[in-house]
Formats: C-alpha cells, structure tokens, sequence
C-alpha cells in the first residue's frame, strides 16, 4: 500500500479509511453541489453564526407557510463539512414544522454530541455525518448550521 | 562563520525532544506548528522536574536553604533573558504569563496613565488579536484612536511618517500569518522623532531571531516563553528603565509592595513592581533552560537554518499552481513560517488531511482576523518550523499535498483512493 512520488518518497495510505468515513462520497458531493444555497424570500427566518476557530460563517434563511418551513437556505463559507452538513440539513428541514425540525436538530446535537446513537438508513444523506464523530474538533465544524437554524426558528427574523 | 546546521547535529537537536519521537495516525509526526507553540527540550522539561523534585519553595520570601536555592535560579534565570535580548539590566525584565500578559501590562499602566482623547495608537494590519484588542480596550477607557500601517501588495509594511497626534506605535516583530520581519528599529526612529514610544511584539521573532533590543532601540518588547522551547505561562516584558520606573503597578498584592499600611502602600523596585503574587517560578526556571540551549546552538546558526529550510517549503509549494502564498516569497524577508491557500480546499480539510498522515499544521486566522479580512480570506493553513525540522520533512509534507490534491481535487465524487 503505498503512493511513490517524485524524489524517492512513498507515502503510506493506513490512514485513507479514516479520512473516506470522514469524506464520505455524500458529504463531498453536497460540497462540491450543494443544494438550497442562497436566500429565501420572503424571509421569516434569519440568522447568522459563526466560528470564531475557524472564520466559518453561515447564515440560514426560511420562508414559513401555515406554520411549516416552506422553504430553507444557506449561505456563508467553510470547510466541505461545515458546507455539506448545511446542504444536507436544509433538505431534512424542508417541508416540516418548526416543532419537527427543532425536534430533528435537537436530535442531531444528541447524536453529535455522542449522547444518543446514531440512526440507520433510514436517515439518508444525515447518516454521512456520523464520521465527522470521530474527528472531536470538527464537530462544530458539522453542527454550525443546525445551531444557526435552531436559533433562527427560536427568534424568526 | 556561521554554518547550517549539518544532519548529525539536526539529529542531536532532534534526540533532545521527546515529543518528536512518536507516530501519530501510524506515521512519523512532523510538527509544523511552532508558530503556535514550540516543543520543549529534556533540558528544559529537566529543569523544571529539577525545581519541584530538589528545591521547590517560594522566592524573595523564605529564610530557608529551599528558598534561597530557588530565588537564585528564579533571579538567575532574569539574568539568563536580559543577556538574550541584550537589556541594559536585569531589572528590567519583568517576567509575565507570555506575550499578551506584557501587553496587558503596558496598556493597562502605561498607555492608560499617558493617553488623552485623540491621542493616536498607531498599529499595523498583521497584528495577532493580543497586540490588538488591549488597544481597543484602552482605547475606549481613554479616548484615544486607533490607526494603521498599511501593506504593501507583497506583504510588506509600507513605513509611514507618523504623525504628531501618535503617541503609541505597536507593531509585531515578525507576523504570525505573513512571516514578514519588520524594520522595528526604522519604525523605533520615527515614532522617537514625535515622541512617541514603541511596543514591540516579539512572540514570533526573539524564538528565532537574534535579538538586541539596545540595537531597535525598542521601549518595550513581549514575548512568550512556549513559543521558544519554554514552558507555557512563562514570559516577559522589557521595558526602558525610565518608562517602567515612571510607570503605575498593574496588579497589586504581595512582592509588588514595598510597605502597605492601614490606608496605603508603596511600591517595591523594579522589577517587582509588576510581580504581584507568587510568580511561576518553575516557568521562569524554565525559560531560562530554554534559553542556554538555543544559546548554546546560536541563534544566528538557527536563523540560517529555518532560511534555508523556509525557502526549501516556498520553493516546492510553488510547484503546484492551486498554491498561493502569503507575504514575501523571500525567506530573508520573513520568519520560519508559511501561510497558503491550496486552489479551493478548505485551510480545514487540508490541515485534517495532513493530521491524518501525522503532520501538524494550523488552519484558520490564527488570531489575526482583521488581516484576513484585508486579504479577504477567511482562512489559511500555516505551516511554521523551528530548528528540529528537516527538508525530509518538507519533501512528506509536500507529498502529502500531492495525495491532498488527488483526494479532494481530482475525484469529486470522493474515491479519490484508486491507490
């Protein structure tokens, strides 16, 4: 196992498992394509979030509708975990009650946090972000944007 | 003459840190975060164990064998830094936690005792946050303003007249994101030429840099002691001597005091005036350890050796198109650092991917946001050396990069491991 580059070094690849259960096809490809991107309008919902670690911004944005998220974006910049785990989460939040998506992001917190297990497959594209569990410092690189949505839906605009 | 270091002294330097001694994710660590902090030598971990092991008392207090044993090393180890940076006398080191406690200090005794509203506190753009928010803070306590220096496009300071209305230049030494050293004593001139006083920041400079603080003519300088193979906490504060003695305490309580009566006190000499309470004596016993060791190497034959070793990083860096790098691409210009961006991977993903293969790197704004937000970055990846790293290092380093432009670059779906 092992990758021979120019000058004689070979780098060994023991850590690649490591790296795919963090990078996981899902998360890169929500990176590199990531969906609800931008601002909804009209806007009910608003609220940016920071870290200060890492520079990271997020802002999300809904529009409500009979008491349901009608529609859900993000904007800012990160990191492909920070980006992906917003583009993943707008999809999960689309279409529900506040009550349901607070409930799910309070949910996922447990989950990252290590408090409660992970779901099955049941949980889609979240699944793919049990990896980042065992990279402790990127978690809050994962949970940037549900913390922003869970205060927005607190306080709306 | 001053030689590099050749490969049979680099392995002697590099027995002498146990830390690097270790694979990290299975790998042979390669730690390229000294910026952040340094590792520590056995003879400075030796020193410390030494002092709680043989003679651990309080100083300047005691009328005991202990006591007298660790005011000797306490006080030994104040002469130890004065001789390093070339200070008129011991007397005007003050030892403190590290860089942001000296800077503190300053802001907190002098600055807010001599600045008056409108008063101007001239700083420059690539100030770390401890050489940044103090003089906010004093700032608003006094009415004074802040200003800067601005840079040039190679990350150079552009050194400005500076005005009659600044009373206060404070400036880094050598910048923790863009490497840049910069020319302390040109800047010391013109602010003497207004009256003004000088502060420099020399966290990032006296770990690798010889360093005569007669010769900047600097007022005041700070350091940290972790970031110069010394303990974390340790740290000081030169000062001219009539500055310090003009100078009101900053913490008051025990050893600061001379006599403290029903109603008041006075003040102990210099440099007890500015230690109040039990110092860390360890730690100042410490950085004293660390100092006769990059002593007994020489600082000029360390700077020849992060030179050459800076310049290798640059020059391969500069193999791949995707990099861009911070500050000057001369490695004169700049310290043992190197600040990229690598196409459009995150400083994170990259500085994971590096954990991952046992190189550490540092990722973010390394506390020095108002720089990034002019470079309109929001962040880097730093990858800092000292004098125990190789070009061995680098060529794994530079292979990792390779394997990083494959993993997250070529294969967007992320199997990227057809290997």
């Amino acid at each position: 196992m092992g990758i021979s580059l120019p000058g004689g070094v070979t780098l060994c690849y023991l850590p690649a498992n490591m790296l795919e259960e963090l990078y996981q096809e899902i998360i890169l490809d929500h990176y590199r394509r990531p969906r609800n991107k931008g601002k909804a309008v009209p806007t009910d919902v608003a609220y940016k979030e920071y870290n200060p670690l890492c520079g990271d911004e997020i802002e999300i944005t809904a529009h409500l509708a009979d008491g349901k998220i009608a529609e859900i974006k993000f904007d800012g910049h990160g990191c492909s975990i920070s980006q992906a785990s917003a583009s993943i989460m707008t999809q999960q939040l689309q279409g529900k009650t506040v009550a349901e998506a607070r409930a799910l992001i309070e949910r996922l917190q447990l989950m990252m946090r290590g408090e409660i297990p992970f779901g099955g497959r049941e949980m889609g594209d979240l699944k793919a972000l049990e990896g980042v569990l065992k990279f402790p410092v990127r978690v809050k690189c994962c949970t940037l944007a549900w913390h922003a949505a869970y205060e927005g839906l607190k306080k709306g605009v | 003459m001053i030689t590099l270091l050749n490969n049979i002294e680099l392995e002697e330097i590099r027995d002498d840190f146990p830390v690097l001694n270790q694979h990290v994710h299975g790998q042979h660590l390669i730690y390229f975060d000294n910026a952040a902090t340094s590792q520590k030598p056995r003879q400075v971990i030796d020193a410390i164990t030494d002092y709680y092991q043989r003679y651990n008392a309080n100083v300047h207090r005691g009328i005991h064998a202990l006591a007298e044993r660790a005011t000797r090393e306490y006080e030994l180890a104040r002469q130890k830094v004065a001789r390093f940076i070339h200070a008129e006398s011991p007397e005007q080191i003050i030892f403190t936690s590290g860089a942001t406690a000296g800077i503190n200090l300053v802001a907190q005794s002098w600055a807010r005792t001599n600045l008056r509203p409108g008063d101007e506190i001239l700083l420059t753009w690539m100030e770390h946050h401890s050489n940044t928010v103090p003089w906010y803070q004093v700032a608003a306590q006094t009415g004074a303003v802040i200003t800067r220096i601005e840079l040039n496009a190679d990350g150079i300071l552009a050194v400005p007249e500076i005005g009659p209305r600044t009373k206060l230049v404070a400036v880094t030494h050598a910048s923790n994101v863009l490497g840049t050293i910069n020319p302390v004593r040109e800047l010391a001139d013109a602010a003497h030429k207004v009256g003004a006083v000088i502060l420099v920041d020399g966290a990032q400079s006296l770990p690798h840099l010889p360093i005569d603080v007669q010769a900047l003519d600097c007022d005041f300088l700070v350091f940290s002691g972790h970031k110069m193979l010394g303990p974390t906490g340790s740290g000081a504060l030169y000062g001219k001597r009539h500055l310090l003695e003009a100078m009101p305490p900053f913490l008051g309580g025990g050893e600061m005091i001379r006599e403290v009566t029903p109603t008041g006190f006075t003040c102990n000499d210099l440099p007890y005036k500015f230690e109040a309470g039990t110092p860390a004596i360890a730690e100042a016993i410490g950085l004293g350890a660390a100092v006769d060791y990059l002593q007994r190497i020489g600082m000029e034959k360390i700077r020849r050796h992060e030179i050459e070793i800076t310049q290798y990083a640059m020059d391969r860096l500069c193999e791949f198109v995707e990099v861009i790098i911070y500050g000057p691409l001369k490695a004169e210009q700049r310290s043992g650092l190197v600040a990229f961006t690598f196409s459009d991977i995150h400083p994170h993903d990259l500085a994971t991917f590096f954990d991952q293969h046992g190189i550490a790197i540092r990722a973010g704004h390394h506390c020095a946001m108002p720089l990034h937000k002019k470079l309109r970055l929001a962040a880097t990846a730093r990858a800092s050396f000292y004098l125990y790293n190789t070009r061995d290092e680098i060529d794994t380093f530079i292979a990792a990069l390779a394997a990083a432009k494959k993993f997250f670059g070529a294969c967007p779906t992320g199997r990227a491991l057809g290997f």
